[in-house]
């Protein structure tokens, strides 16, 4: 009898290989590849006079230089608008390299490629680009001012403005007994995964075919991009996703310019063309996200329930808009969390600035919506001194409400409807493990002994799992190896293991002769990729439907085989056999030989299916007319929409009453991502989510001056956490299962990360008594907040009470 | 980020450096540990035509503890001085504070007198040297002199050093008998460089406190001691004036703002290190190795 | 002509995982490069070439160092331990290295031989560390993924795990 493998903490299949040097990231792919470096803009807003490249060439090594008018045909024009909206009335993309003019700073200018990286190097730096510089247009408010602009014929800097209102905000908002108004902002982070981007072509003249490996989140996104700007039929293009040392979404965004140029070089050449991303280049010329300021106005009733919720934000989306305005579109759906917010009116700018391109970094808008919403919450309990945790309650959406249609349109063109979620369930759950009710106590212990000391709370909802859809393809070899494919990527997050774990439970095979390959268009062309949690929900439902399909034929042919019914067989161990009659049985791999008629024989097992081994039917084929060799089958998952995971998190901070240091003393997870496949993961996806959110709360802030010049381009200054900045994480599970895929699962990639800045602004403003209204917060910045409070000179100011 | 190139120079004595720095002048760099050196050349923030690699240099990877000093040689690494048990026993101060030193694979390669050389205001060993009084060893074409910590820091990352002479060692002073040592500081991340830190010195008489002094990292632009002496003596442990002794601090720290903290803040922070800092000193909590 | 033109190459030769190995390199070659890209050797990873996040570090006759600190030149003459010294047999794991698959200590796996470095050095110094030492001995290295947690985790069980094979040794 096989162990059943979905919701075991299996160990992880990646584990060992990476673990004793046998990953192969993609710069330890191309041993001897020529390698690229790149010019890139020192200035953030600038026109391009003129490139001198003459004293690079004189270096002995460089093999090519290129500028934009190097560049051939489609090559040449701007980058793709990958997801276009209507909304977005003017999308902008920059060029592979930058054409007559840059936007930010480390926008490619040109590109170098030499016998290596150091040489590469050496030419960019023997390379003058001269300029005429303009003026930047930096930050939120500055891109909101409109006086400048970063792209001439685009008004007010604006790229899309787009409002969605469900009931009638304004007469709800009138006849509100109280109404709040709080300004809120949010900072600039970054994605900042330990691998940067890199990417290795292989041209072969002979075959006139790429093969293209790219350190991304989507091998089929690339592919189609590559062969459309290179001109290559697809079939003349394979892409293929190595070891991806993290993504969090940075690496959803392609064509890069660099995943355009190092094919399109190496094609030129004839050459084997790298380019390594370092660490410098990620800071300037990847992405960022979460910069916003957001005002939100909210009208509710004596209890604390919302009755009318009108939220305006403004979005710092950076330089060029590739990926559409896919972030504040999921801030201004997923702002809602848990909650019936009333009559709910929200409105968004996306606007330009001269800063890198802002695209989706785990969350992907969701924390600025959740810390919108949660310092709202704060602010009605406070208003109303009620305990925050009851205000919250008293809003949730119910069980029995499930499905709740919350009449909004999602980021995925379709409804914003919750399938499940146990709301209730989950806040009870967070209360216990933290200890809700009992904080008053400590905090007056932590009071005697001279310690400052807060509670903070966050609740989110997120949708996970969109389509379109993703594909399985499951193969059962002669030898019993089951080979299963699914083409989005793989970056950290245990595909190989859970999709191993789903394969085996579908078809009755143990787990460890299945082997899944993740992110190679050799194997599975049609894919869409992964990001907003949607790996284990789409590729794990795709891989679940196309075992079932093998499941089906292998019972099929065993029937036939063994002359019952298939309803009467079951698979277990890698054997059919008969319920109730386990001697009659036929191993799975010898219904693999079975399924393949054969007239060659490669090995023993393979002499069984030829066509001299046994008897068969003369009037039928070897190969029915509905049928298809192979013991193999292909399904895909697309759902109608997507399915939301929930959770809840609690933090105690401690502040240091002298010096505004942060402490967080405890934190606390309550989550609910459906069925889990595997615990272990899940619980690991969690803690990792938090890390960020503490980044993101505490540490991380890309900083630029008024020029555009990013200060702290580096792992000095940029802060990421170590593990001495990270708490230890106290994690509960709720398992409310998806009704709409059937394994009932939810994603859960970035659970973690969403309200955590919620949450320690939450807990801040609880132990120091004033609002926080900006995040993150340095120990700096919350001493100087106290100081304008001590000075009765509150900035920011406190919610604003509305007239009535 | 790879460096530019140069030319890789190993000299096998302190001579042969010597000559070799003379010979090349500004357009050369002395190579020790590289932990401060070799990210500035990666990012190309620097690109001296010559490095001298000093690893091979024989006798300068000693720590000798004698009755007047602890003498730290060129190449002895953090970690080394860190694990250095008769050195941590004859001046604690140094183990106190080498241990704030980045992070230990840093350590393990960062040396010691490498850290002096650079003279980072945020380094933590510059203060530690002029609070104890140190000597650095300098050879030179005109051959060995001696420069007092005192008057070696010029600012940041500026030094008394010609570009043809080499530090051989520093000899940190030991302090009388009685004295106690405190070092603290405070990072946005465990491992960074400090907003603030201070080091120091602390003689009592009993439950009096007979003198106090304190050096700071981070927060003024070249190390140089406060002599606290003037507003602790005399005082009893039990009630130290620690007003005054903020008032001190924040009037001798002239701290700059960045991007992690604003000048106000530093100070701050400066005072209340040091004030914290001098109760436990003082309450001898921090006595020895800890 | 340029003086790039002719960089001179240099024969470096280092103690590689008990080995001794030679390549033609200028002096600028970084050692993090040197074991990647001239020795082959890429279970070494490079995060920031600037010596903050921990991906790169190998040891250095037994201690952890940054590889993107060093020079190569500067290693002659020594031992250098990579993540492939520790256990270069996925059937066969080192301690640290059986730790972190059970203790789910990695995802993507980018920084982790870094980690595995680290600790193993640690623990050759502290064989019994508590949960909070064990964080500390981490606090050097960045991880993007993990949270940390796991990898605190599994410093403690490769102290017990390395107990228990000296234990049976």
């Amino acid at each position: 009898m096989s162990t059943r493998q979905m919701g075991e903490k299996v160990q992880r299949r990646e584990d060992p290989r990476l673990l004793t040097g046998n990953g192969r990231y993609l710069d330890d792919l191309g041993r001897g590849a020529l390698q690229a470096a790149f010019v890139r803009s020192p200035h953030a807003h600038a026109r391009i006079v003129d490139i001198d490249i003459a004293d690079a060439w004189e270096l002995d090594g460089v093999e090519a230089i290129y500028t934009w008018e190097d560049l051939p045909g489609r090559v040449a024009e701007p980058l793709p608008v990958l997801i276009p909206h209507p909304a977005m009335t003017h999308a902008r993309t920059g060029y592979c390299l930058a054409r007559d003019e840059v936007n930010h700073v480390g926008e490619a200018v040109v590109m170098v490629v030499a016998r290596d990286r150091y040489v590469a190097e050496d030419a960019c730096a023997r390379i003058t680009v001269q300029y005429d510089t303009l003026p930047a247009v930096v930050g939120v408010a500055g891109a909101r001012d409109g006086d400048r602009l970063v792209h001439d014929d685009v008004p007010g800097n604006v790229a899309a403005n787009l409002r969605q209102e469900v009931g009638d905000v304004d007469s709800a908002m009138a006849g509100a007994p109280h109404t709040l108004t709080l300004e809120l902002a949010i900072e600039r982070s970054a994605c900042m995964p330990m691998e940067g981007k890199g990417v290795f072509g292989r041209w072969d003249a002979d075959d006139g075919s790429l093969r293209l490996y790219s350190s991304t989140q989507t091998s089929t996104g690339v592919r189609a991009a590559v062969a459309a700007k290179l001109d290559l039929p697809l079939a003349k293009v394979e892409v293929v996703t190595p070891d991806v040392g993290g993504g969090f979404g940075v690496k959803i965004v392609h064509p890069w310019p660099e995943e355009v140029l190092v094919p399109w070089a190496a094609r030129n050449l004839g050459r084997d063309v790298k380019w390594t991303e370092d660490r410098r280049e990620h800071f300037v010329s990847s992405a960022h996200e979460r910069g916003q300021l957001q005002e939100v106005t909210v009208g509710f009733d004596d209890d604390g329930r919302l009755l009318a919720l009108d939220v305006r934000f403004w979005h710092d989306n950076g330089a060029y808009t590739p990926y559409g305005i896919i972030v504040p579109i999921i801030t201004a759906t997923q702002l809602l969390g848990p909650y019936k917010p009333g009559a709910y009116r929200v409105e968004f700018w996306s606007l330009y600035t001269n800063t890198v391109l802002v695209t989706p970094y785990r969350g992907a808008g969701r924390p600025q919506g959740c810390y919108a919403m949660e310092r709202t919450m704060d602010a009605i309990a406070e208003h109303r001194g009620l305990d925050r945790a009851e205000v919250r309650s008293r809003n949730f959406i119910q069980p029995d409400e499930m499905p709740w249609d919350h009449g909004l349109m999602f980021q995925d063109g379709r409804p914003l409807k919750y399938d499940s979620g146990d709301f209730p369930a989950s806040l009870a759950k967070l209360k216990a493990l933290v200890g809700w009710d009992d904080f008053a106590a400590y905090r007056e212990q932590a009071e005697r002994e001279g310690r400052r000391v807060g509670l903070g709370i966050g609740c989110y909802v997120e949708g996970t799992g969109v389509g379109p859809y993703e594909g399985g393809h499951v193969q059962v070899e002669t030898s019993g190896r089951v080979n299963v494919a699914t083409g989005l990527t793989t970056q950290g997050q245990g595909h190989q293991t859970i999709l191993a774990q789903i394969v085996a439970d579908e078809l009755g095979v143990p787990f460890d002769d299945v082997h899944v390959t993740t992110g190679d268009t050799r194997r599975m062309a049609y894919a869409v990729g992964t990001f907003a949690s949607r790996g284990a929900v789409m590729s794990g439902n795709a891989v679940a439907l196309a075992a079932r399909v093998v499941r089906a034929k292998a019972l099929r042919i065993a029937a036939e085989a063994l002359e019952v019914s298939p309803d009467d067989l079951e698979i277990a161990d890698g054997v059919v056999s008969v319920k109730g009659a386990p001697g009659t049985s036929i191993a799975l791999k010898t219904v693999a030989v079975m399924s393949n008629p054969l007239r060659y024989a490669f090995d023993e097992s393979a002499a069984a299916a030829t066509q001299f081994a046994g008897t068969f039917d003369p009037d039928t084929p070897p190969v029915g007319d509905d049928d298809e060799p192979g013991l193999e089958g292909q399904d895909f998952y697309s759902p109608t929409q997507a399915t939301f995971a929930n959770g809840m998190h609690a933090a105690v901070v401690e502040t240091d009453p002298v010096t505004a240091e942060i402490r967080i003393l405890r934190y606390c997870v309550v989550h609910d991502c459906g069925v889990m496949v595997n615990p272990m993961i899940v619980e690991g996806q969690v803690h990792g989510g938090v890390a960020q959110g503490v980044g993101g709360a505490l540490y991380e802030r890309m900083l630029y001056d008024e020029g555009g010049q990013l200060l702290n381009a580096s792992f000095m200054d940029f802060l990421m956490p170590y593990a001495s900045e990270v708490p230890h994480i106290e994690t509960d599970h709720l398992e409310t299962p998806s009704p709409l895929n059937p394994l009932g699962i939810k994603g859960a990639g970035e659970a973690g990360t969403i309200p955590v800045s919620a949450v320690i602004a939450s807990a801040i403003e609880d132990a120091e008594g004033f609002p926080i209204r900006s995040m993150p917060i340095s120990p700096a910045d919350l001493w100087e907040l106290r100081r304008r409070h001590a000075a009765s000179d509150p900035d920011p100011v406190p919610a604003q009470e509305g007239p009535r | 980020m790879k460096a530019a190139p140069f030319v890789h120079h190993a000299p096998r004595t302190v001579e042969e450096a010597v000559a070799v720095l003379t010979q090349v002048g500004h357009d050369g760099k002395v190579l020790a540990g590289g932990q401060s050196l070799v990210p500035v050349l990666n990012m190309r923030l620097a690109s001296p035509g010559h490095l001298v690699d000093i690893n091979g240099v024989a006798g300068l990877d000693t720590v000798e503890v004698t009755p007047e000093h602890v003498r730290v040689g060129a190449l002895v690494r953090h970690a080394g001085l860190e694990r250095h048990d008769g050195a941590a026993a004859a001046l604690p101060l140094l183990r106190q504070a080498v241990r704030h030193v980045a992070h230990p694979a840093i350590r393990t390669r960062g040396t010691t007198v490498g850290s002096l050389a650079h003279a980072d205001p945020a380094g933590e060993m510059p203060a530690v040297a002029v609070l104890t009084g140190a000597v650095l060893e300098v050879a030179g074409p005109r051959g060995t002199r001696e420069v007092a910590a005192d008057g070696f820091f010029l600012g940041p990352l500026e030094t008394v050093l010609e570009a043809d002479e080499l530090v051989v060692a520093v000899r940190f002073g030991r302090l009388p008998a009685g004295t106690r040592t405190g070092f603290a500081e405070s990072a946005r991340r465990s491992g960074d460089y400090a907003l603030a830190g201070v080091a120091i010195a602390v003689s009592t008489d009993g439950d009096t406190v007979t003198g106090a002094r304190a050096a700071f990292v981070s927060v003024t632009p070249v190390p140089d001691v406060l002599d606290l002496t003037s507003v602790l003596a005399g005082a009893r442990l039990g009630t130290l004036p620690l007003d005054a002794v903020t008032e001190a601090v924040r009037a001798h720290v002239d701290p700059e703002s960045d991007i992690h903290a604003g000048a106000d803040y530093r100070r701050m922070l400066a005072a209340e290190l040091t004030v914290r800092t001098l109760v436990s000193t003082a309450a001898g909590a921090q006595e020895g190795a800890a | 002509m340029s003086q790039f033109a002719a960089e001179p190459l240099l024969d470096i030769t280092v103690r590689v995982n008990g080995i001794r190995r030679t390549a033609a390199a200028p002096a600028r070659r970084l050692l993090s490069d040197f074991l990647r890209h001239d020795l082959g050797l890429t279970g070494t990873h490079v995060g920031c070439e600037h010596g903050v996040c921990g991906a790169c570090t190998v040891l250095v006759d037994g201690e952890p160092a940054r590889a993107c600190l060093m020079f190569a030149v500067t290693a002659q003459a020594h031992d250098v331990t990579t993540v492939e010294g520790i256990g270069h047999d996925p059937a066969d794991l080192d301690p640290v290295q059986q730790a972190f698959v059970e203790c789910h200590a990695l995802q993507c796996g980018f920084c982790t031989p870094g980690f595995v470095t680290t600790i193993s050095a640690y623990l050759d110094e502290h064989p019994d560390p508590s949960a909070d030492e064990a964080r500390e001995a981490i606090s050097g290295n960045l991880c993007r993924c993990t949270g940390y947690q796991n990898i605190v985790a599994a410093v403690l069980r490769a102290a017990e795990l390395r107990r228990e094979r000296e234990g049976t040794a």
